[in-house]
């Protein structure tokens, strides 16, 4: 029996299974705290401590996964073009807010959390921290982060960010439905965007460019700022 | 199909590329520049991606569960420097939002 449990067919079926139960609760309940991706991850690891089941096995058996965490960052891709027509007429305000968001994000991070006493490979796996989790774990990863501690931080970033956005935002006059879309989508990516559709079109498209547009700015600014500053 | 198939191929590329420039950024990265820039002018018809493209970023959040699970032998690390994790990540975040939508806010106004 513990043979088909520890099979790769059995461990990647209770993983999207688990995933479509904990996304039909979330959906009845709407509570963020209950999201499903969260939940997922306790309920998973329950799982392998209960059949006592390595990480290492289970990385190796959910291989398809990363693969197509692979294909998803590709694809983000098409995103970034169907979302470049907001951009028109406005690329210098938006590439400005957004490089200077990107900057302003990795240092403020990593020197916060230096002078706090984390070690090297925490600084890493926390620095690209406001980009979609597919893109920080590849930025991450070569430059010698923990890729489950850049998924869990920024995934709590991106829940964060869902939660007191819009409040923080007007607390601060940043009114512009198009302004706020796009902080929304820098800072807190695609669970961030999420909460942006619901709040309308105009911030539900702006907060998806600015996602694409955060990863590939911190994608190529993050190596050079972790080579020469810390 | 053909769709799979230019997002692999992008991929690939992109892989090729990142080897040969000391892998300074990652492969797929470069991938997901390169699939832009084909739909951007025209080399691939967008409508051949879509769907793909839809369900894997439709699909995201399970794809990166293994990694999230990890957390059951990351979170020794996690706890050690819970405190710097949490005040830097908090600050950051609140520093980008304000950030961005401020300089964004004021370049749009001013014209």
């Amino acid at each position: 029996m513990m043979e088909i449990i520890r099979s790769d067919l059995f461990l990647l079926t209770v993983t999207i299974g688990i995933y479509c139960g904990c996304s039909t609760l979330y959906r009845r309940t709407r509570f963020a705290l209950l999201h499903p991706v969260l939940l997922t991850f306790m309920a998973m690891i329950a799982f392998l401590k209960i059949f006592s089941i390595p990480y290492e096995h289970y990385r190796a058996a959910t291989e398809a996964l990363n693969f197509a965490l692979g294909m998803s960052v590709v694809s983000l891709g098409y995103l970034l073009y169907e979302q470049k027509e907001q951009m028109k007429g406005e690329i210098l305000p938006v590439l400005t807010s957004i490089i200077t968001g990107c900057i302003v994000g990795i240092i403020s991070v990593v020197y916060i959390a230096k002078y706090m006493g984390a070690d090297r490979t925490v600084m890493t796996s926390i620095a690209p921290k406001s980009v979609t989790i597919p893109i920080a774990v590849s930025i991450s990863k070569p430059l010698g982060g923990e890729v489950s501690i850049t998924s869990v931080v920024v995934f709590c970033v991106g829940l964060l960010g869902n939660i007191i956005g819009f409040w923080l935002l007007n607390k601060l006059r940043i009114t512009d439905p198009k302004a706020q879309g796009l902080a929304m989508g820098s800072a807190a990516h695609g669970v961030g965007t999420a909460r942006a559709i619901e709040h309308g079109a105009i911030e539900g498209a702006m907060s998806g460019l600015a996602m694409a547009l955060m990863g590939v700015a911190t994608a190529m600014i993050l190596p050079l700022v972790e080579h020469y500053l810390y | 199909m053909l769709g799979l198939f230019y997002i692999l191929l992008c991929w690939l590329a992109g892989n090729i590329i990142a080897y040969f420039t000391g892998n300074y950024i990652s492969g797929n990265i470069i991938g997901m520049i390169l699939l832009f820039c084909l739909l951007e002018f025209k080399v691939v018809d967008a409508e051949k991606v879509r769907p793909v493209a839809k369900f894997l970023l439709g699909s995201m959040a399970l794809f990166f569960v293994p990694y999230g699970v990890g957390l059951m032998v990351s979170y020794e690390v996690i706890m050690k420097n819970l405190w710097a994790i949490i005040v830097a990540s908090v600050v950051s975040t609140v520093l980008i939002m304000l950030t961005v939508g401020w300089i964004y806010q004021r370049m749009v106004h001013r014209r």
